[in-house]
């Protein structure tokens, strides 16, 4: 059971590397969960399978969606992958929430080192395979649309970043069913995930998933930002631009900068591992100093990456639902500019505990605490945004309000953690993993959900259901603080984290806590996922094809829910910040043009979907020693590349009589439709067509 | 009127959840931690922490008041207010919530500054004796305690005596690995092939956890050790005690202890080999390929 099977074909795979021969073998608790979430998948997989061919759904499947250039359909489907990641790695924190409450002075459900790969694989999920493709989706699916743009700069690039992330993904799927992933925690750091403490594959497995992750965000990074800078419709200059296509054009910055260290990290301790490198070992050399340098120079400045989407996420929100101009928007400009320039300075304070000069961390320590500054400048922008509004308690609002008010609660720890002597106390305790929660459930996720909530009536046609949606808002808000505030205490009280067992049974009613907190954060995501089945049923009666289901501002709103492939029939000419706004007041925001033109959009293109299997396949077969398989598959991406780079006819032309077909449907519609007002924004009378109202 | 009695109906089953574990007597948890300092070192980091947490509650105060505030007096259903949509700007407001932050910042610069470096874990603690050296190896999954002018070593203990300044040196038999010991100091890592330091001195007698928070595999959760801090006296005593167990650490048992192995119980040694920190601090970077 244990000597490899044909190394030749397989590499180094043995059977026991399948957790169904390791729980037959040995059938305890720790193996059998194992084999429970392995079969899971193979039977999700398998569900996917039969249900798409039953409903005949293949070659809808391939042509509308995975050959797409659309950045509308990239978009969702990035957000389709962080969603299915995202009910992972929450039934893993609450796998071992369960385990630290269950294990106090005993050893609990599951193995040490298979609570590792549980801490591992949670935190790699949540930043790299969560967090980045639902902001990297939000921010394809929304600039083009807030610039005015018909699409952007580089769609073929674009699918390449969406089928890396989703090979990356598949990499973080794979070790659940063949081999285990690495124990090294998010971060990686050598060496102990260096070959000589730790020979097995998962090491290998974190290597090319967050590889693939790492350029896919490099390339998104590089898109995004020339789309901004090159695609803005007439008049559109950069002040004029909503606050997301602000926060987006910095996260991009920031993606171009500090994604290539990670790149470059992972690659180095790959070529240690791989050809006996000794980048960051401990002998003939290595120095993991460099790595921990690389590591946080992107470490740092990912946390303004997957924060500053949601900064310009709030903007938005805030304003709509206080019905309200944003207050302060050049100020908001600027804090969002200067936090993008001090995230690159700060990356050291991931290692004060490490022996540096006192000076050298004080340094460190006040440029962290400088970025307190332009932050809290933003919420209070949006606390004056407010003022003298009408404010609307819609779900996107409630978590707006639940993010400024816990927000600043993570700012706070932060400050703690900012001060070495206080960092030197906390650090690698549950207190930063408190604080790092705080920061990155109510910044991020709360503003990722809020932009789910705030635009699937644009990118679906039909509102989502605003109980569920509270439901939803409310478990998130109440277990994030059942959760995580029990963890500041814990850490206080010198727990280490990523501990699999507690021998101070004086822990135990903080650990029931976080797990019953941990449990209401689950109830979160099922709230949404009944929101979605409940919205898909009513969806007859929530349609808002008109589009405006919000009296909304930016140009996004002025066109058809859903909108049509070209986004707009005619580049709007843009003469003031709220421009659509204006002229709803103003009178014609829906005139027709006089004219209407044909309309030239990519073509659908296999290359990416190739490239992403092709690199699955050689990220796979490297982990495993496949050299026959590794080859082929780079060699593959390689090929792909090449011929595209022959073909000529990559467009195709939408002929202006079914443009001016489309959009008479719409304005149709619009004429049709009732004005609706504020009060009655979430009732069925509300079609997408927002009542003007000084 | 009715709204109000649901919210608070609403929020009396959470708060009681959020009570309950204070009743179940979690305050017991932070015994174990900084709250409960016990040298010099944990006291001053605890009163730092106290003086931060004072100037946040002013910082974060004026947000916990008005988002609620704000959101709540300005909802929709109130007409009551002037409604200014187009109102965007303020050169009063804009000076108001960019300087004060500003100089909060600056002013707790300067203590960060001060108080990083007088808490400096490598700055040796004012005292009129000469302190305690002691030679620290992280191995997997267990400490070694070198005491080189006593000549004794110990595994998982480390003993000291009250008032005394304790210097430690560390490093790592193996992977990267921390040392924390909450009650008297914060931590420093241990790694291969480096020298860190850590000073810190116990101002009472009592038992006190240390453990290693940086995660390094199958045995971590055990890798924690007893600090015991004894009178002076007791301490003399003591090493007398380690002496008379006649427990040499030869070769052989150096071997036994840096393998990868939890020790079920601490471990005394009568002997140390000279060196043998400087030469495990080598042997780390050489040879081995990892």
């Amino acid at each position: 059971m244990s000597a490899p099977l044909l190394p030749a074909l397989l590499g180094r795979f043995r059977w026991d590397a399948l957790p169904f021969v390791r729980a037959w073998e040995n059938p305890n608790a720790n193996e059998l969960i194992a084999a429970g979430a392995g079969a899971l998948v193979v039977a999700g997989a398998l569900f996917m399978v039969v249900l798409i061919t039953r409903l005949g759904r293949w070659r809808w499947l391939w042509t509308e969606w995975l050959t797409s250039l659309d950045h509308k359909k990239i978009g969702i489907m990035y957000i389709v992958i962080a969603l299915v990641m995202l009910a992972r790695a929450l039934i893993e924190a609450n796998l071992m929430r369960l385990q630290q409450a269950v294990a106090i002075g005993n050893p609990g459900l599951v193995a040490p080192e298979h609570f590792a790969e549980l801490f591992s694989t949670h935190g790699s999920i949540m930043i790299f395979f969560m967090a980045m493709p639902f902001l990297t989706g939000l921010i394809n699916y929304l600039v083009p649309l807030q610039i005015g743009a018909r699409d952007v700069a580089y769609p073929l690039l674009n699918a390449i970043g969406l089928w890396l992330t989703a090979a990356g993904a598949g990499l973080m799927m794979a070790p659940l069913v063949i081999g285990r992933f690495s124990t090294g925690g998010w971060s990686g750091y050598p060496p102990f995930t260096e070959i000589g403490f730790n020979p097995g594959v998962g090491p290998d497995y974190w290597i090319w998933a967050i590889t693939l992750g790492s350029i896919a965000s490099t390339l998104a990074g590089i898109n995004i930002a020339v789309t901004i800078y090159k695609m803005r419709c007439p008049g559109m200059t950069l002040m004029r631009m909503p606050l997301f296509a602000w926060t987006s054009l910095c996260t991009a910055i920031l993606m171009i900068f500090a994604m290539p260290p990670l790149t470059v990290a992972t690659a180095l301790l790959a070529l240690d591992r791989y050809l006996d490198f000794h980048f960051f070992t401990n002998a003939l050399g290595g120095n993991m100093m460099h790595y921990a340098n690389l590591f946080w120079m992107f470490g740092h400045p990912e946390v303004y990456i997957v924060i500053l989407p949601a900064f310009g996420i709030y903007s938005e929100v805030v304003s709509t639902f206080s019905s309200k101009e944003l207050y302060g928007y050049n100020s908001l400009v600027i804090a969002t500019m200067a936090i993008a320039v001090l995230s690159f300075t700060v990356w050291l304070h991931h290692f004060f505990t490490m022996g540096q000069s006192p000076s050298l961390n004080a340094v460190f320590g006040i440029a962290t605490m400088a970025i307190g500054v332009p932050t809290g400048v933003k919420i209070y922008n949006w606390i004056w945004t407010m003022f003298r509004g009408e404010v609307r308690f819609t779900t996107p609002m409630c978590y707006a309000l639940a993010f400024m008010m816990t927000f600043v609660l993570g700012g706070l720890t932060g400050i703690i953690l900012a001060f070495p002597p206080l960092d030197y106390i906390v650090h690698n305790t549950l207190f930063l993993v408190a604080h790092f929660h705080n920061m990155l459930i109510s910044g991020t996720l709360y503003g990722l959900l809020a932009a789910y909530t705030f635009w699937f009536p644009k990118a679906f046609g039909f509102r989502l259901d605003e109980r569920w949606g509270k439901i939803s808002c409310a478990c998130w808000v109440i277990g994030f603080y059942l959760a995580f505030m029990p963890l500041y205490v814990l850490g206080a009280a010198g727990m280490a984290r990523r501990t699999p067992a507690v021998m101070e049974t004086a822990y135990r009613p903080w650990l029931y806590a976080a797990e019953v907190g941990a449990l209401v954060l689950f109830c979160g995501f099922v709230a949404l996922l009944v929101q979605l089945w409940v919205s898909l049923r009513n969806r007859a009666a929530t349609r808002v094809f008109a589009g405006d289901p919000w009296d909304g501002r930016a140009l996004e709103w002025s066109i058809a829910a859903p909108p049509p492939e070209y986004n707009f029939a005619r580049l709007p000419q843009v003469d003031q910040r709220h421009w659509f706004f204006d002229a709803k007041r103003k009178g014609a925001p829906y005139a027709p043009p006089a004219r209407y033109e044909d309309i030239q959009m990519p073509k659908n293109s296999a290359v990416a979907p190739i490239i992403g299997i092709a690199s699955t396949a050689a990220g796979f077969a490297l982990v495993w020693h496949m050299w026959w398989l590794a080859i082929l598959g780079v060699l593959a991406v390689v090929a792909t590349v090449i011929t595209r780079s022959f073909a000529r006819d990559t467009h195709r032309l939408i002929p202006a009589s079914a443009v001016e077909r489309m959009e008479r449907t719409w304005l149709d519609a619009v004429a049709r439709a009732r004005p609706i007002p504020r009060e009655m924004e979430t009732t069925p009378a509300n079609a997408g067509l927002a009542e003007v109202h000084p | 009127m009715k709204r109000s009695g649901e919210g608070a109906r609403a929020v009396r089953p959470g708060a009681a959840l959020l009570g309950l574990p204070l009743l179940l007597g979690g305050c017991e948890a932070l015994k174990l931690g900084v709250v409960n300092h016990a040298g010099p070192v944990a006291a001053d980091q605890w009163h730092l922490f106290l003086q931060l947490a004072l100037v946040l509650i002013f910082v974060a105060g004026p947000v916990f008041i008005l988002v609620p505030l704000f959101a709540w007096h300005y909802r929709l259903s109130n007409r009551d207010d002037a409604y200014r949509p187009n109102w965007g700007f303020s050169w009063p407001l804009e000076l108001l919530i960019w300087i004060p932050p500003a100089a909060i910042v600056i002013g707790l610069g300067v203590l960060l500054w001060n108080a990083t470096h007088r808490l400096d874990p490598y700055r040796p603690l004012a005292s009129n004796q000469p302190p305690l050296e002691v030679q620290v190896v992280a191995l997997d999954w267990k400490w070694l305690f070198i005491y080189p002018k006593e000549g004794i070593a110990t595994v998982n203990r480390l003993a000291i005596p009250v008032g005394r300044p304790v210097h430690l040196s560390l490093t790592s038999g193996t992977v990267m690995q921390s040392l924390l010991i909450p009650q008297l100091a914060g931590q420093i890592y241990a790694m291969a092939g480096m020298r860190t330091h850590l000073h810190l001195a116990a101002s009472r007698a009592g038992v006190f956890r240390g453990q290693n928070t940086q995660f390094n595999g199958k045995g971590f959760q055990n890798q924690k050790f007893d600090v015991v801090a004894l009178p002076p006296a007791d301490y003399r005593r003591w090493l007398g005690q380690v002496r008379a167990v006649r427990r040499p650490l030869d070769d052989k048992t150096l071997a036994a202890i840096t393998a990868r192995s939890i020790a079920p119980q601490p471990a005394l040694f009568s002997s140390v080999p000279p060196g043998l920190f400087e030469h495990l601090m080598i042997a780390s970077t050489q040879g081995q390929a990892h």
